[in-house]
């Protein structure tokens, strides 16, 4: 794989983000209503101050304007100010990273560390009666409805039993490991059933492909074990089809479970992004969306490189 | 001379294609199970809201306060404001499914559409509809539903197409990619010999070869725009109350949590069970209408 492709595919991110955000600017302020809704009602503000708030925000230009206006300085690294808070938006977005890629990265390692031995046994015993129990469970795995997911444990753990706390980041005064600890269970087994159900199905397919071919019965002829041959020769190709669906998954729970994070009261993006709604702040909505899809082009991308990495036949020139 | 008999008995006529799809789909049981479980739901939504005594937004002041719990006039409760559940819950179903039907509909015509051309004209056609698939594809779909809804607050016509124009980039995916492998085949280019155009050439030659992926995308379809419909209406973006929907009935169920934890069971258990059903449905029609031989 030449530096020359990797350029190529991430200058043709370029065009797309260029789409993406005549899209996502034009549905943001054609909508009608704005930002300054909840002073138009206060007597207290005057149409004057309402027009300078109005101007300082350009939001007193024609669209196309504060479009041009937007990528000039989107494109130099200042993404605009928080009209709900005032802050720059990259300052908001990078405060509520963390619980994210906390709550992310710890729903995404748990995905991984169940799917692949699920889709390995359920390959390896294609047939069985724990394969079809195991095909089941992913189907209801993909059809259930995360907030109904996240409102039973929510109800069994903290309502019913008391184990868990229902909500938060931490307790009030709280914050040690084990208390934080209690606080991530739940959003991140809920953020992870959904991925493990659709990671497992996808390791499974690649994998009943992968051990039906030649190299496969090779390797048993020169008397490899079961595990050595599902291991060491056939998962790395049998990962290969679901690298994509896995790097995709991957950006979207990165740039904020918006349902999870809600009902779990979690302060990452996904609240920030309704807080955001709630509050019709522009800039930061769209600092947020262009973030997520920035995060499905590169997870992309990085799917296409992965595939290469994996498996020398693949040539990008 | 010995007579030969041909033994006729065991000459069999070939089977027609839709008969094989059905037996092949038949021996799928899940799906069958599917099927029949959204049959039975359609009749209850139907049939149901003429049979309750009450209506979907009729209240009894005595229970007005908090949930009442389940009793006999009552099958599932009551909620804060002294409307029966039950019937909630079958008018909810038909908004919920009438969503996911329509949404699927208009992603499904909409995917078609786009991936034929696509897969057709090839060239700039193609360039140009599958940049702005991989636009679509690339900015997360929740929030821009979310966004959609939240700002410009629809209605629920407007809402269903919104679902609908947010899901179909996957049906002209694969459209596309059916078009571009039977463009090339002889039937089309007799029929083109014989003087077709492009648009019967399309829809009448192409179009019906194409049918199987195309109906197992638009089952799956059903499945997402209910789940996506469900999920705005439950973080209050989608259909308002006090129109019921399986989403906004577990909205409201989940600020009495605590207290009334029966109302957050059934409306979930219908979302999961219809999404399930849909799901297997789906799974049985791509086995019966593409075999892998």
């Amino acid at each position: 794989m030449s530096l020359g492709y990797v350029l190529r595919r991430l200058f043709s991110a370029v065009p797309l983000l260029l789409g993406i955000s005549v899209i996502l600017f034009s549905i943001i302020h054609l909508a009608p209503g704005g930002p300054l809704d909840m002073y138009t009602e206060n007597p207290a503000v005057s149409k004057e101050a309402l027009d300078q708030i109005a101007a300082a925000y350009g939001l007193d230009q024609p669209v196309p304007v504060q479009y041009v206006l937007w990528l000039k300085s989107m494109v130099v690294g200042d993404w605009g100010y928080s009209i709900r808070t005032g802050r720059p938006v990259l300052t908001e977005i990078v405060l509520r990273l963390g619980p994210t890629l906390e709550l992310g990265g710890l729903a995404l390692l748990l995905s991984l560390v169940i799917a692949i031995p699920l889709g390995i046994i359920s390959a390896s015993r294609r047939g069985s009666k724990l394969d079809s129990s195991l095909t089941l469970a992913s189907f209801a795995g993909i059809s259930i409805p995360v907030f109904w997911l996240a409102l039973l444990l929510q109800l069994l753990f903290s309502v019913q039993l008391g184990w868990l706390p229902s909500a938060g980041y931490k307790s009030i005064g709280g914050g040690d490991f084990m208390d934080r600890l209690s606080h991530i269970v739940m959003p991140a087994a809920v953020l992870s059933l959904a991925t493990v159900a659709s990671w497992s199905r996808f390791i499974r397919s690649g994998m009943i492909d992968v051990l039906n071919q030649d190299y496969i019965r090779t390797a048993y002829a020169k008397g490899r074990s079961e595990r050595g041959v599902v291991f060491l020769h056939a998962l790395r190709n049998a990962m290969i089809p679901a690298v994509t669906v896995i790097a995709v998954d991957f950006a979207t729970v990165i740039s904020g479970a918006v349902i999870t994070e809600t009902v779990f009261a979690w302060p990452g993006i996904g609240r920030l992004f309704m807080e955001s709604m709630d509050g019709r702040d522009y800039p930061m909505l769209m600092g947020l969306m262009m973030m997520g899809s920035l995060g499905i082009i590169m997870a992309n991308i990085i799917a296409d490189l992965a595939y290469a990495a994996l498996d020398p036949r693949i040539r990008y020139g | 001379m010995a007579e030969t008999v041909m033994p006729l008995a065991t000459i069999q006529p070939p089977q027609s294609y839709g008969r094989r799809v059905v037996k092949r789909f038949l021996k799928h049981r899940p799906a069958v199970a599917g099927l029949a479980f959204l049959l039975l739901l359609a009749v209850i939504i139907i049939v149901g809201p003429f049979l309750s005594p009450y209506t979907f937004d009729g209240q009894d002041f005595t229970l007005i306060g908090s949930p009442g719990p389940m009793t006999a006039q009552h099958w599932l409760g009551t909620d804060e404001l002294g409307r029966d559940v039950a019937t909630r819950l079958i008018y909810g179903g038909r908004v919920s499914l009438a969503v996911g039907l329509a949404g699927a509909i208009i992603a499904t015509i909409a995917g078609t559409l786009v991936g034929a051309l696509s897969g057709f004209y090839r060239g700039w056609t193609d360039a140009i509809l599958m940049r702005f698939t991989d636009v679509m594809l690339s900015i997360p779909t929740l929030p821009l539903v979310l966004l959609l809804s939240g700002l410009f607050r629809p209605s629920p016509p407007l809402l269903v197409a919104i679902v609908g124009m947010l899901i179909w980039m996957g049906t002209a995916r694969l459209v596309r990619s059916q078009f571009l492998a039977l463009r090339e085949r002889e039937f089309v280019e007799a029929a083109r010999a014989l003087g077709a155009g492009g648009a019967r050439l399309m829809f009448r030659h192409i179009l019906p070869n194409a049918i199987g992926p195309i109906t197992v995308a638009a089952t799956l379809a059903v499945g997402s725009a209910i789940m996506l419909e469900s999920a705005l209406s439950f973080l209050g973006f989608g259909i308002q109350p006090p129109v019921p929907t399986w989403g906004n009935l577990l909205n409201s169920a989940s600020s009495w949590l605590s207290v009334a934890p029966w109302l957050a069971i059934p409306p979930g258990l219908l979302i999961l069970c219809t999404v399930l059903a849909v799901n297997f449905l789906g799974d049985g029609l791509r086995d019966a209408m593409e075999p892998k031989e």
